[in-house]
């Protein structure tokens, strides 16, 4: 299969997933109880500002219609509108786009956190396998899967915000207020990504070609450098599942911090049952999903020439 | 069965959380309704009367870690009994039919791994307007069985080309006598290994919901209690960290169980994956 048709497959598979989240999120919202006027107007809205909203939210056409026009505001790239606001047209794209910057930061920084801390635990692990150093960074990084955010970036808040100060607390913005956030996901995400690490590089190192430049006298250092780039397949894996993850939002750490992101949009939205948001919102997350899934898929010809050509 | 070491410290650890989450409400020292509240001892740290101190309205700490202990162990063995049992049916079905059936359950599959796992538990639970136990057992089971039916449409796939299997629609079994009499039981080894991870991560998860104020409004599981610290992270600093790391630590607890556990397994199951992981 050529490069080319592989990622028409892809792309193709990867429309009917989004579209099927997308339906799948219509006939949901409209089958569970609640009404999203009640939740927008309040108890004691009179009806003609309950009618507006409804207008607004387009709750007066039918299903299918309204279906249709979702997909319309998803072709012209409004995703909707913010509905109390009837005057301002504040789009649902917009507000996305006001939290975008938040998430992105944190998914970077936190991946990076991540990646410093579990290629070297990872590879140290491998390479002196079955001594304390390897018991060592094993139970780091399986602690890193067993500690619960819940109860990690509230100490981390705890220590360095309440108690030592060195940095911002909640709510804040700028660099040094995302240093903390970003350690809290990012030793949550090296421990899964420093064990894949490990026993991808254990694998390799097991190899023929890796005995083959030990026998001919490379030194050790350039043999790892060998082992590490065809180890690489599955860390980069993980790396972009858990990057995409990351985009569609850290809501745990995003409220411990309380920092505005995509998670924690969509949870608002759900609860105040603001259709558009929360179509819209989950749009969003699964375009983000489906196209990291496919550039990890794309980036293994990078790292990998022979599935370039197969 | 022969396992390493650290997998029989994973069996242990899970079995003494089993027997507390069973037996811990009759060792609760104190009441947990309305007769727990004591508002003369509040945000207590430990004392012989309290011996890991008390929450917010003076409830005793230890007697909701031994109260959360139960919630905790009967969601998550419903979670991975549902799921396990939906996720391998299908999975088998999947792998043997083949065909169209194949096909569409793993577009179906595609739709749900189209979205983030723990996201898709939130909304479904935040939908609901006063979410009960239920909802959130049917929040996570609704991708929970994703992860089942992988492993058991791989296995089957596997399985389907060997002789025995051969040999049994040869002599007229049937789809469902094939299915179950011969697929299933050699694909519970990797269901196992894959029902002691999902133990493990049903808990976080559940504790992240509670965490999250979706689910039963009760003050007594795991994720509320770490809710509840964080919340008041500006109360006497001893109390914030007890009470962060009591049910903080119980569910570290668990998930290493789980974790040690399911390593063990595969390592022991799964012989091409030994000394890997």
């Amino acid at each position: 299969m050529s490069i080319g048709s592989f990622l028409l497959r892809r792309l193709g598979l990867g429309a009917l997933a989004i579209l099927g989240v997308s339906i799948l999120v219509f006939a949901f919202l409209h089958l569970v109880p609640g009404d999203p006027v009640d939740h927008l107007a309040g108890g004691d809205a009179t009806a003609e500002q309950r009618a507006v909203i409804e207008k607004c939210m387009g709750l007066d056409r039918s299903l299918p219609m309204q279906f249709a026009v979702f997909l319309g505001h998803v072709v012209d790239g409004s995703l909707g509108h913010q509905c109390p606001d009837t005057k301002g047209r504040k789009t649902v794209a917009g507000s996305i786009k006001e939290v975008m910057p938040h998430t992105a930061a944190l998914a970077i920084a936190g991946m990076l956190v991540a990646i410093i801390l579990a290629l070297p635990l990872g590879i140290l692990a491998a390479v002196r396998r079955g001594t304390w150093v390897d018991t060592l960074a094993t139970t780091v990084s399986l602690s890193g899967i067993a500690v619960p955010q819940m109860m990690f970036a509230p100490l981390l808040l705890f220590v360095f915000f309440l108690t030592l100060g060195w940095f911002p607390g909640p709510h804040e913005t700028g660099l040094r207020a995302l240093v903390l956030p970003a350690l809290a996901v990012g030793t949550h995400l090296m421990a899964m990504l420093a064990r894949m690490t490990r026993s991808s590089m254990v694998d390799v190192l097991g190899e023929d070609f890796v005995r083959t430049a030990r026998a001919k006298g490379l030194p050790e250092r350039r043999v790892l450098v060998h082992a590490l780039r065809n180890a690489l397949l599955p860390v980069i894996t993980i790396v972009g599942l858990q990057f995409g993850s990351l985009l569609s939002g850290a809501i745990i750490i995003e409220k411990v911090f309380d920092r505005p992101g995509l998670g924690t949009t969509l949870l608002d939205a759900i609860l105040e049952r603001n259709y558009p948001v929360v179509q819209g919102t989950v749009l969003v997350i699964a375009v983000i999903y489906v196209v990291v899934n496919m550039l990890v898929d794309l980036s293994y010809g990078l790292a990998d020439p022979r599935i370039r050509r197969a | 069965m022969k396992l390493s070491p650290s997998a029989w410290i994973g069996a242990v650890m899970l079995g003494i959380f089993v027997i507390i989450g069973v037996i811990g409400p009759w060792l609760a020292p104190y009441d947990l309704g309305s007769y727990g509240l004591d508002l003369s001892h509040r945000y207590e740290v430990g004392s012989g009367d309290h011996w890991l101190g008390t929450d917010g309205n003076g409830r005793d700490a230890l007697s909701q870690l031994l109260w959360g202990a139960r919630s905790a162990l009967e969601l998550s063995m419903i979670v991975v009994a549902i799921s396990a049992t939906i996720g391998l049916t299908l999975g088998t079905i999947s792998g043997w039919f083949g065909g169209i059936v194949d096909d569409l359950l793993m577009r179906f599959v595609d739709i749900l791994m189209a979205f983030p796992g723990i996201l898709l538990n939130i909304a479904i639970v935040a939908t609901v307007d006063h979410p009960g136990t239920g909802v959130v057992i049917a929040a996570l089971c609704a991708n929970g069985w994703v992860g089942y039916a992988r492993v058991a449409r791989g296995q089957v796939l596997g399985l389907r080309e060997r002789d025995y299997v051969t040999a049994a629609v040869a002599l007229g079994a049937s789809n469902s006598r094939v299915m179950f009499r011969h697929l299933v039981p050699n694909l519970m080894g990797p269901a196992l290994i894959q029902m002691s991870f999902g133990f493990g991560g049903v808990i976080l998860v559940v504790a992240s919901l509670a965490f999250l104020g979706l689910g039963p409004q009760v003050d007594y599981t795991w994720g509320a209690m770490l809710d509840q610290a964080r919340t008041f992270m500006w109360k006497p600093s001893d109390w914030v960290v007890l009470y962060t790391l009591v049910p903080g630590l119980a569910i570290v607890w668990v998930v290493l169980g789980a974790n040690l556990l399911g390593d063990g397994l595969r390592d022991r199951l799964d012989p091409r994956q030994r000394g890997r992981a």
